[in-house]
């Protein structure tokens, strides 16, 4: 094995390893929510400039990579992966912050009901987040068109949750504000599943050398 | 002028020195006012294949060729060819500088002079037209009279260019022309390279990776004399085809 094929593991290694702070933090996000535990969602608002800085260092250590090796054909196409992926688990982290937050104010008040679309949702969420990093490691499998399908399931529960929780605000208007909070958090959900499917298109992109997306069949 | 969308279309061409093939089967078509690099580890036949296509391998014992190099429609090896004539039309700079001991001026103006161009103003005309298409006028045109192998190497690698330009020709030939030069020389070269494709069609060998996908349209990968994958550029470097392409690029061949 070269020195840069080394560098390369250790790229890879760091992107696992953002990867897996990035689902813990979803994952004690939603739990903080559904469980009504105010101090794990302080702990996910605290703990996220360690993301932050991990997202800095991967992409320096990307355009080093591109300064000092000037990679070529399938090694491009790695480093040039990584380096988006991480935006997107940075960005995905931040959700889970903004979902933390809403716990926190949600926490405060009365439970409306109980949780029901947003645990099935971080769950599908979990398993999407985990497949993408997987597919990353592993490589050309069917592994990211399964992550991408996927990506209609949450959707679909986000527009579910929404009209429920509408009818709720339709009857008594007074718990709107409630109500709209968890709104927001289904639609955190959505927002990290897109941001997965993101990087499910990129490792395709990894793979293949085709840019799948913005088209409309985001499959083979 | 170039007509032809191929100015050169090569078809299952192998060189022989002696029993061994150099080059085995070769079909490329060289697009016109174009860069076409050529890209392979030593010994891949990649110079063996540039100097076919002016027929510079005739000048080496035992070598032999079959299969067809169309130039502009007319094969190059055929009974009729004139090959000082197809010289001039395809030149070559070679990778070391390699100015006549003269002067910088009848270094350029050695060609039309052998051609029986004798007017002074003419001449004169020549030789600044061809050291400014490469690029070497305003540093030499002071010094037309001094020696030619007093200029730098990047300066006289220039003076060759010009050299081949004076002659007017359709095709240049480069064989690793900046291996011997600075990374300044080097860019210097490689400008002149992309804007001397507006009016003449290169194909250039280079051992180079980056020069090769910095400056060409077209990328050829040979590997024991065989063209592995032919593409663009782009796609040579991003997104190979052929593993082996694919390991050499990346530096993980053998």
């Amino acid at each position: 094995m070269t020195i840069f094929d080394e560098e390369l593991n250790a790229l890879r290694e760091k992107i696992l390893k953002l990867g897996s702070m990035v689902e813990t933090s979803i994952l004690n996000a939603v739990k903080s929510l559904v469980e009504r535990n105010s101090d794990l969602a302080k702990e996910v608002i605290k703990k996220d400039h360690i993301i932050n800085a991990l997202d800095v260092e991967i992409d320096e250590e990307c355009v080093r990579l591109i300064a000092l090796r000037q990679p070529m054909a399938r090694d491009l196409r790695q480093i040039t992966t990584a380096m988006k992926i991480t935006t997107d688990l940075e960005r995905m982290a931040d959700l889970a912050v903004n979902i933390a937050e809403r716990a926190l104010e949600l926490n405060e008040e009365p439970l409306l009901k109980p949780f029901v679309n947003i645990p099935r949702m971080a769950e599908i969420v979990q398993g999407m987040v985990r497949d993408a990093l997987d597919s990353f490691v592993a490589g050309c499998t069917r592994l990211p068109y399964e992550v991408i399908k996927k990506d209609d399931e949450v959707d679909d529960l986000t527009v579910k949750n929404f009209e429920e929780l509408l009818e709720f605000m339709l009857k008594d208007p007074k718990i709107i504000p409630i109500a709209v909070k968890r709104t927001y958090v289904a639609k955190y959900l959505e927002r990290i599943a897109d941001h997965t499917t993101n990087i499910a298109e990129m490792i395709i992109y990894m793979c293949k050398g085709k840019m799948i997306r913005h088209t409309t069949i985001s499959g083979e | 002028m170039v007509e032809n969308k191929y100015i050169f279309k090569i078809k299952d061409f192998s060189v022989y020195y002696g029993n061994f093939k150099a080059v085995s089967n070769v079909s490329l078509d060289i697009e016109s006012n174009k860069i076409t690099a050529i890209i392979g580890p030593s010994g891949c036949g990649k110079s063996t294949l540039l100097r076919s296509l002016n027929r510079m391998n005739d000048l080496i014992l035992h070598s032999r060729v079959e299969g067809q190099v169309l130039f502009q429609g007319v094969d190059i090896y055929g009974k009729d060819t004139d090959v000082i004539e197809l010289r001039k039309r395809v030149g070559m700079v070679f990778q070391k500088p390699n100015p006549f001991p003269s002067s910088v001026y009848e270094n350029v103006a050695y060609g039309p002079k052998i051609r029986g161009m004798k007017k002074k103003g003419h001449l004169d005309e020549i030789v600044e037209n061809a050291l400014i298409r490469a690029d070497l006028w305003k540093e030499v045109r002071d010094k037309l009279n001094e020696s030619g192998m007093s200029l730098s190497g990047g300066q006289m690698q220039r003076l060759c260019i010009a050299r081949s330009l004076a002659q007017e020709p359709e095709v240049l030939l480069f064989d690793e022309p900046t291996s011997a030069l600075d990374p300044i020389s080097t860019a210097n070269i490689e400008n002149l390279l992309q804007e001397l494709q507006k009016t003449v069609t290169i194909v250039i060998v280079t051992h180079n990776m980056q020069q090769a996908a910095r400056i060409s349209n077209y990328t050829a990968f040979m590997y024991l004399g065989e063209m592995i994958e032919f593409g663009d550029t782009d796609t040579i470097f991003v997104n190979p085809k052929n593993k082996l392409t694919e390991e050499y690029i990346t530096g993980r061949f053998g």
